[in-house]
């Protein structure tokens, strides 16, 4: 049972006549691939070339960790003179350990709780009939198109009202009533199930909250994976919010790229610091290796995550 | 006589025709589903809308939290605040000119890898995706020592060609293609969505085209670029709304310290936005930029969506 369960997604998402994507035929030589060895060489050479351009800073970057402060700015991608100490010097200096743990649990929390809730929304629109199902759902789409600029004061007076002004609540309460872009993305995962397994689920007894605990949840953990990673990194590189709603508090209670963001301010020379850029480098370089690796393990549902997005237009 | 009150109340609940689906327990159960987000769209999104504009109509005074009615004062100082006006400018300039370029390029690169095996097109996919998983001020603060206009590593690169690099951070001239550039060398997340467009075009259009005698560019004119407009239109929408509302960069790089004193070319309207309602506190002035903001996000997207309707082609009619 539990196998013929799990094959039945798979089974839906190559029936979905939208998804071609997986199934690009590659027997004959198209057309648009060059014939020429010119054309080749040109395309294999253009290729190579935007890999050096978006990789250059990648690798820039590195370097400049391992240079003292006067060479930092030399441009060299091989450094003139080793030093290790910036990566034990730079715990010292910045309150890093404290950001980078702030960062982990709101994004954590903002991740795990937007999942739920917007799961728990996308099944009670797709699975559900009920009166103004379309003119809600419509309102859902139309949310996603509202710029952040407009609720962003109200929504601070909001939390100031609330007594939340000096907590991470804001940073992740929001996300236990949904996003819109979510709630649509698992409503597609959610209707690509076929209605009969839940019709036979309900013969047999089961409750409505069942069919998505039980039935649903288990068979789109991908949609699940996937908003997750969306919105944990999403909140790993939220700039506005914590410098809203964190930036009066000591350092200590910053979130990550506030605290970059701080520590660019703290050591530049026009606001007294003494260009000890070499430290702001190693701390961008530590806190960009968590996204890395996100994105080593789950870049299958990043893909496929911005892949949907172009289908939904 | 029981039954008679009986139908008498099922007529007075029966539903009006025009409501398809009865309020049966599974309706119940779906509104139940869906509430999380009733209480978040009618107070982060509905309530806040409407405190908003009650906002921009009043004086708030955080320290009190009381609001003092000053009528539409908030409105007029929009017009007569020079650097509101300077900010549009700047905000429109951006957009206007970074939009097309992102667009172009991500279908460049999208079109690069779409014409090498996807097993190749894997590791390419990889590393051109990489910038987009940086943190914002990571990219930043690379991007504020190569941008640097005495040592920085662009302005080394132009030197090999014998350009004299500008001062990227500084020339107020060269403030907003700073920020361009970081935009498109983290553009791989619209070349994402056009590489799966362009991999959804039907093989036997470019076959039927090819009988009928069209080159390539003629190819790309007539099948590629319609059956990929629906994407081209969507990347468009999204990277204009949040073009006008840019922040991260401009503020990071220019605004950072509010002591920092750099021109305003880079003054965009989100980062003004910011200023005046988290730095001055001034949150009925800084309510009524929010609305001029979302009315000139609203005109931008309904005149692209009508005019893009124009030459989208859907699949099957509309």
């Amino acid at each position: 049972m539990a196998s013929v369960l799990k094959s039945q997604p798979q089974a839906a998402a190559e029936s979905d006549p939208r998804d071609k994507s997986t199934a690009a035929p590659s027997k004959h030589f198209p057309w648009y691939k060059p014939r020429s060895i010119v054309g080749r060489i040109v395309l294999w050479a253009l290729l190579l070339g935007f890999s050096v351009l978006f990789m250059y800073p990648f690798v820039w970057l590195l370097a400049a960790t391992f240079k003292p402060r006067q060479d930092v700015f030399d441009n060299r991608l091989i450094p003139e003179t080793w030093v290790f100490t910036n990566y034990v010097e730079v715990w010292q200096q910045l309150p890093l350990l404290s950001w980078i743990s702030n960062s982990v649990i709101i994004a954590l929390l903002a991740a795990g709780l937007v999942t739920i809730s917007s799961s728990l929304v996308a099944f009670g629109f797709a699975y559900f009939r009920f009166p103004f199902r379309n003119l809600l759902f419509g309102l859902v789409l139309g949310t996603m198109m509202l710029p952040g600029a407009v609720t962003m004061i109200p929504t601070y007076l909001i939390w100031k009202e609330l007594g939340f002004l000096t907590t991470t609540v804001p940073l992740w309460g929001a996300n236990l009533f949904g996003s819109a872009f979510y709630i649509f993305l698992q409503r597609q995962f959610f209707l690509g199930l076929p209605r009969d397994i839940f019709e036979a689920a309900r013969i047999d007894g089961c409750s409505y909250f069942g069919l998505f605990w039980r039935i649903a949840m288990p068979l789109s953990i991908p949609s699940f994976i996937i908003v997750f990673i969306f919105e944990f990194q999403a909140s790993w590189n939220n700039l506005q919010a914590p410098l809203i709603y964190l930036n009066f508090g000591s350092p200590d209670q910053y979130t990550v790229p506030l605290g970059i963001s701080y520590a660019m301010s703290l050591f530049s020379p026009t606001s007294g610091g003494e260009a000890d850029y070499q430290y702001v480098m190693t701390a961008a370089l530590l806190v960009t290796l968590p996204m890395l690796v996100l994105f080593a393990f789950g870049q299958r549902y990043f893909i496929e995550g911005l892949a949907g997005q172009g289908r939904k237009g | 006589m029981a039954t008679a009150v009986d139908s008498h109340r099922k007529r007075r609940l029966r539903r009006p025709r025009w409501i398809k689906e009865p309020f049966n327990s599974e309706a119940r159960a779906g509104y139940l589903f869906i509430l999380p987000w009733v209480i978040g769209f009618l107070v982060f999104t509905l309530g806040a809308m409407i405190y908003s504009l009650v906002i921009s109509f009043t004086n708030y005074d955080l320290s009190t939290d009381t609001a003092t009615p000053v009528g539409l004062s908030n409105y007029e100082l929009l017009l007569k605040d020079p650097k509101v006006l300077t900010s549009l400018g700047n905000t429109l300039y951006y957009a206007v000119l970074s939009v097309p370029l992102e667009i172009c390029f991500a279908l460049f690169l999208a079109y690069l890898l779409h014409r090498i095996p996807d097993r190749g097109a894997g590791v390419f996919r990889i590393i051109y995706y990489l910038p987009k998983m940086t943190p914002s001020v990571a990219a930043a603060s690379i991007f504020l020592l190569l941008l640097n206009g005495n040592s920085g590593a662009i302005n080394g690169f132009l030197g090999i060609f014998g350009i004299d690099g500008p001062q990227w951070l500084i020339d107020p001239n060269w403030m907003k293609p700073s920020i361009i550039i970081i935009g498109l060398w983290s553009v791989s997340g619209t070349m994402l969505i056009l590489l799966a467009a362009l991999k959804n075009v039907p093989q036997d259009l470019y076959e039927a085209a090819a009988l009928d005698g069209a080159g390539a560019i003629r190819q790309f004119f007539s099948v590629t670029l319609p059956m990929i407009s629906n994407a081209l239109f969507f990347c468009t929408i999204v990277l204009t709304i949040a073009a006008l509302q840019v922040f991260d960069q401009a503020f990071l790089l220019f605004y950072r310290d509010t002591a920092s004193g750099s021109p305003d070319a880079a003054l965009f309207v989100g980062v003004y936005l910011f200023q005046q309602a988290f730095q001055q506190f001034n949150m009925g002035f800084a309510a009524a930029i929010a609305w001029l903001l979302f009315a000139i996000i609203l005109v931008i997207t309904i005149f692209q969506v009508r005019f893009g309707n124009k030459f989208v082609y859907y699949e099957g009619g509309r």
